[in-house]
C-alpha cells in the first residue's frame, strides 16, 4: 500500500480535528477533537517508520508516548470542564472567555 | 660615584665577614619585641637582651681579629660593601661596614654598656608603662648606634645618627603623659635637629668635593690635597655643627641636662654609650677632614674649651643628682672635643672609652639612689652609706674615676688630653693655651663636683623623710652591673697606661703614633685632683670656707649659674617664641582666610552646581526619560491589550495561522 494513502487520512483526520477546535463552541466536543489531531500525528509517525523501515522502532515508541501524554492531558482537560460546568452550568467556550484584559 | 677604596683584596676572615650582623640583630629584635614582646613572660626584656648579648658575643672576636693585624704595616683596617642603590651607569649607593681600631672600640663601648643598661633595667623599671616598648627603643637605639659606628659611608653614618636622634626621642620622653617629658623629648630632637643640618650639608660639601660618600675613599681623596682648603674647612665645620648637636657642646647643649627626664638607665645608655659619643665619634672618624684644616680644628679646640668649664661650673651648683651628671657629661664631652682640637687624636678616643665605664656606672648608682629613696634631689639623700653597700662602693668608685684619681680610668685619659694641650701649648699654639688652662680648671672643678655629689649623696646626715622613706639596698640584677663597671672604672685605663705597655695607641692613632707622657703633667694632675676633692670634702661634708653666696659680692655670678648663663631664656625669647608666634600667628592668618576661603569657596561651587543640575539634567533629562519610557509603554499595553479577547479559539487560531505562515515561508525560502 503506497503511503500517500496512509498521509492523506492522517491529514484528513488532522483537518477534522482543527476544524473541532476552532468552530465548535461544546468544551467536550473540542477536547476530543484535540484528541482526533493527536491520533493523526499516531498515524503519521508510523507511517513514516514504516516507510523508513527503521530497526528499532521509534515511530511506534513516539506514538505510544503521545498516547500517554494524550490521555493525561484530556484527564487534566476533562476535570477543568467538569468544574467549570459545576460553577457555570455550561461548558460553552465563549461564554468562558475570562482571562483577558 | 666609583669608590676608589681598595677593599681587602684576600677573603675576610669568617667572623669579621658576618660582622654586618652586629648592628642587625638588634634593629631585628626591635621588631621581634614590637610584635611579640607582650605575649613573652619577660615582655620583651629577654629578646632585647639576647639581641646585646649576640652583638657583644660577635663584637668580642671581631676586636680582637682586628687588633692582631693593626700592627702590620698595610693594615688600614677591614671593609666590605654591597650596592645599595643604583643611579645611571656608575652612581651607587653602598651599604657596608668598615672595621679598625676605633669601630672596634667603640663596639665594645656601646655592646658592653647597652648590655649593662639592658639587665640593669630589668629590676629598674620593672612594673613601669609600656615596659616591653622601652625594650624595644632600647634595642633600636643600641642597634642604630652599632649602625653609625660601623658604616663605611656618610649616609649610611647618617642613617644611625638619624636612628639614635628617633630612640633617644622615644627614651627621653617616655613618661610622656607629664607634659615636661614630652617638651624634653621635643627639645633634645629639635636641638639635635639644628646641628644635624649643619651635618647634612657637610655631607652634601664632601660628596661635591670628593665625589663619593665612601669614609675611606674621601680620606685618602684628602690626604692627597685634591680638596682645597676653603671647601674642606666648610666641610669641617658643617660637620662638627652636627657633633654640637648631638654630643651637647656649647651652645647647642641645652638639650642634655632636659633630657633626664627620661628614666635613669636611658641617660646612662645616652651618656655613656650612644647618642652623646656620636658627635665625637664622628669627629675622630672624619678627623682628616679636620686635620687638613687647622682653621675648623681650632674652632673645635675652643668650641669644647668653653663647653668643658662653662659645664663644669653649672654641675657644681645642680641640686638634682641626675643634672649634676648630665653637665658632668657635657663637660667631659668637651674634654673630648677639645683633644681632638688640639690633635690629641689617641687622648680624645680613649676618654669616650674611659668615660663611658665610669659615667654608666655613675648614672646605674644614680639610678639605684634614685630607687631607694624615690627622689632625684640631693637635698633628699645623705647618709646612703650603709643602707646602700655596694651602691656606695661603686659609686665612690665612679666619682674617684670621674676626678681623676690616679690609676682609675679616668686619670689616665685626662692625664693625656692635659699633656697633648700642653704639649699644642708649648709648640707656641695660643688656642692649646687656651685648651689647658681651660682643662685644667676644669679637671679641679670635676674633682670638686664629684667630691660634692659624693658626699652629698652617701654621708652626712640623712636629709629623707626618716619615718617614711626606708632606703635598701637594690636587686641584684642592679647591683651587678655596677660592679662590673665598677672593675672596668679602675681597670679600664690600663689598656692605656703611658709609654710602651700604651696598647690603646697602638689601636686607634691618627699618623704616627705617639703616647707621650710627661711626668710634671701628671703631677699637676694629680694634684688638681687632690685639691678639688678636698675642697669639695671640706666644703659639702666638713662645712668648711662656706658663705651665703647669695648675699656675697659673687652674687651675680650664681644667679648666672642658676639661670644656666641664661642661654635656655635666650633660645626661648630670641628664636624659639618670635619664630614659633610669628609662624603661629601666619599659620592662623593662612588657615583663617585662604585655607577657609578656599574650602568655603569650593562648598558654594559645589552646592550651586549640584544646584543647577538638579534643576536643568536631572528633572528634566533624566526624570524625563524614565517617566517618558513608562508612559510610551502604557500607551502601547492600552492598545494591544484588545489581542487579548479570553477566547480559546481565537488563541488557537492565531496558533495555526501562525504555524501556516511558518510553514508556508520556510517551503518558499527553500
Amino acid at each position: 500500500m503506497p503511503v500517500q494513502w496512509v498521509l492523506l487520512l492522517s491529514a484528513f483526520l488532522f483537518s477534522v480535528g482543527i476544524y473541532g477546535v476552532l468552530a465548535r463552541r461544546n468544551a467536550v466536543i473540542v477536547l476530543m477533537s484535540i484528541e482526533v489531531m493527536l491520533n493523526a500525528v499516531n498515524i503519521n509517525l508510523v507511517a513514516f517508520n514504516a516507510l523508513l523501515q527503521e530497526t528499532h522502532l521509534m515511530g511506534q515508541i513516539f506514538a505510544l508516548f503521545v498516547i500517554t501524554i494524550a490521555a493525561a492531558e484530556l484527564g487534566v482537560g476533562l476535570a477543568i470542564v467538569i468544574l467549570i460546568y459545576r460553577n457555570r452550568t455550561t461548558v460553552s467556550i465563549d461564554e468562558v472567555s475570562l482571562m483577558k484584559w | 660615584m666609583v669608590s676608589t677604596v681598595k677593599e681587602t683584596a684576600e677573603a675576610l676572615p669568617g667572623v669579621i665577614e658576618i660582622a654586618w650582623l652586629i648592628p642587625v640583630i638588634p634593629t631585628v629584635c626591635f621588631f621581634l619585641i614590637v610584635f611579640f614582646g607582650k605575649k613573652l613572660k619577660g615582655k620583651g626584656a629577654e629578646i632585647g637582651i639576647a639581641g646585646i648579648v649576640a652583638a657583644l658575643a660577635l663584637s668580642i672576636p671581631v676586636f680582637f681579629k682586628t687588633i692582631g693585624q693593626l700592627g702590620h704595616k698595610d693594615f688600614h683596617g677591614y671593609s666590605k660593601s654591597v650596592t645599595w642603590m643604583e643611579f645611571g651607569d656608575k652612581e651607587v649607593l653602598e651599604l657596608g661596614y668598615r672595621i679598625d681600631g676605633l669601630t672596634v672600640v667603640m663596639l665594645l663601648v656601646v655592646c658592653f654598656v647597652a648590655l649593662m643598661v639592658h639587665i640593669y633595667s630589668t629590676a629598674y623599671m620593672k612594673g613601669e608603662v609600656r615596659y616591653t616598648f622601652y625594650y624595644a627603643a632600647l634595642s633600636l637605639f643600641t642597634g642604630s648606634m652599632l649602625n653609625l659606628v660601623l658604616a663605611n659611608n656618610l649616609l649610611q653614618l647618617l642613617v644611625g645618627w638619624e636612628g639614635v636622634g628617633v630612640c633617644s626621642y622615644l627614651l627621653i620622653g617616655h613618661y610622656w603623659e607629664e607634659k615636661e617629658n614630652s617638651n624634653a623629648a621635643i627639645k633634645a630632637f629639635l636641638t639635635t635637629r639644628i646641628g644635624d643640618v649643619g651635618f647634612m650639608f657637610g655631607i652634601f660639601v664632601l660628596f661635591f668635593a670628593a665625589k663619593t660618600f665612601n669614609i675611606q675613599a674621601i680620606t685618602e681623596i684628602v690626604e692627597e690635597g685634591h680638596i682645597s682648603n676653603t671647601v674642606l674647612t666648610t666641610a669641617a665645620l658643617l660637620l662638627f655643627a652636627g657633633a654640637i648637636g648631638k654630643s651637647a657642646q656649647f651652645p647647642l647643649h641645652v638639650w642634655l641636662p632636659d633630657a633626664m627626664a627620661g628614666p635613669t638607665p636611658v641617660s646612662a645608655l645616652i651618656h655613656a654609650a650612644t647618642m652623646v659619643v656620636a658627635g665625637v665619634y664622628l669627629v675622630a672618624r672624619m678627623y682628616t677632614v679636620f686635620h687638613a684644616s687647622p682653621d675648623a680644628l681650632q674652632v673645635v679646640a675652643i668650641i669644647g674649651a668653653i663647653t668643658m668649664l662653662m659645664a663644669a661650673l653649672l654641675a657644681l651648683i645642680q641640686n638634682d643628682i641626675k643634672r649634676v651628671l648630665a653637665y658632668s657629661t657635657i663637660s667631659q664631652l668637651a674634654y673630648m672635643v677639645a683633644a681632638l682640637g688640639v690633635g690629641a687624636y689617641t687622648a680624645g678616643v680613649f676618654h669616650i672609652w674611659t668615660h663611658a665605664w665610669f659615667k654608666a656606672l655613675l648614672f646605674l648608682g644614680a639610678g639605684s639612689v634614685i630607687h631607694a629613696v624615690h627622689s632625684n634631689n640631693m637635698s633628699d639623700m645623705g647618709g646612703l652609706k650603709d643602707q646602700l653597700p655596694i651602691t656606695h662602693k661603686t659609686y665612690l668608685i665612679g666619682c674617684l674615676a670621674l676626678a681623676g684619681m690616679p690609676g682609675l680610668a679616668g686619670f689616665w685619659s685626662k692625664d693625656e688630653i692635659l699633656t697633648g694641650a700642653f704639649d699644642s701649648a708649648t709648640h707656641g699654639s695660643t688656642v692649646g693655651w687656651v685648651v689647658f688652662i681651660s682643662a685644667s680648671l676644669t679637671a679641679f672643678l670635676t674633682a670638686c663636683y664629684s667630691a660634692r655629689m659624693y658626699f652629698l649623696t652617701f654621708r652626712g646626715n640623712p636629709k629623707y623623710d626618716t619615718s617614711h622613706v626606708h632606703p635598701h639596698e637594690s636587686p641584684a640584677a642592679m647591683t651587678t652591673p655596677l660592679i662590673l663597671l665598677a672593675v672596668l672604672a679602675v681597670a679600664g685605663g690600663w689598656i692605656g697606661l703611658p709609654g710602651s705597655w700604651n696598647q690603646f695607641a697602638k689601636w686607634v692613632h691618627f699618623g704616627e703614633e705617639h703616647a707621650v707622657f710627661s711626668f710634671p703633667v701628671a703631677a699637676f694632675g694629680t694634684l688638681l685632683f687632690v685639691g678639688g676633692f678636698a675642697l669639695g670634702w671640706a666644703m659639702f661634708h666638713k662645712g668648711k670656707f662656706r658663705f651665703d653666696i647669695k648675699k656675697s659680692p659673687l652674687a651675680w655670678s650664681y644667679k648666672l649659674l642658676e639661670n644656666k648663663y641664661y642661654l635656655d631664656d635666650l633660645y626661648m625669647g630670641v628664636i624659639v617664641r618670635p619664630i614659633r608666634d610669628q609662624v603661629s600667628r601666619f599659620a592662623y592668618w593662612t588657615n583663617q582666610n585662604i585655607l577657609d576661603a578656599v574650602v568655603n569657596a569650593g562648598g558654594a561651587a559645589a552646592l550651586g552646581l549640584g544646584k543647577s543640575l538638579y534643576k536643568n539634567v536631572d528633572q528634566p533629562v533624566i526624570d524625563g526619560a524614565v517617566n517618558g519610557t513608562a508612559r510610551i509603554t502604557g500607551k502601547i499595553g492600552d492598545t494591544l491589550k484588545f489581542f487579548q479577547t479570553g477566547n480559546v479559539q481565537y488563541y488557537a487560531a492565531v496558533l495555526f495561522i501562525g504555524i501556516g505562515i511558518s510553514v508556508a515561508g520556510f517551503l518558499y525560502f527553500n
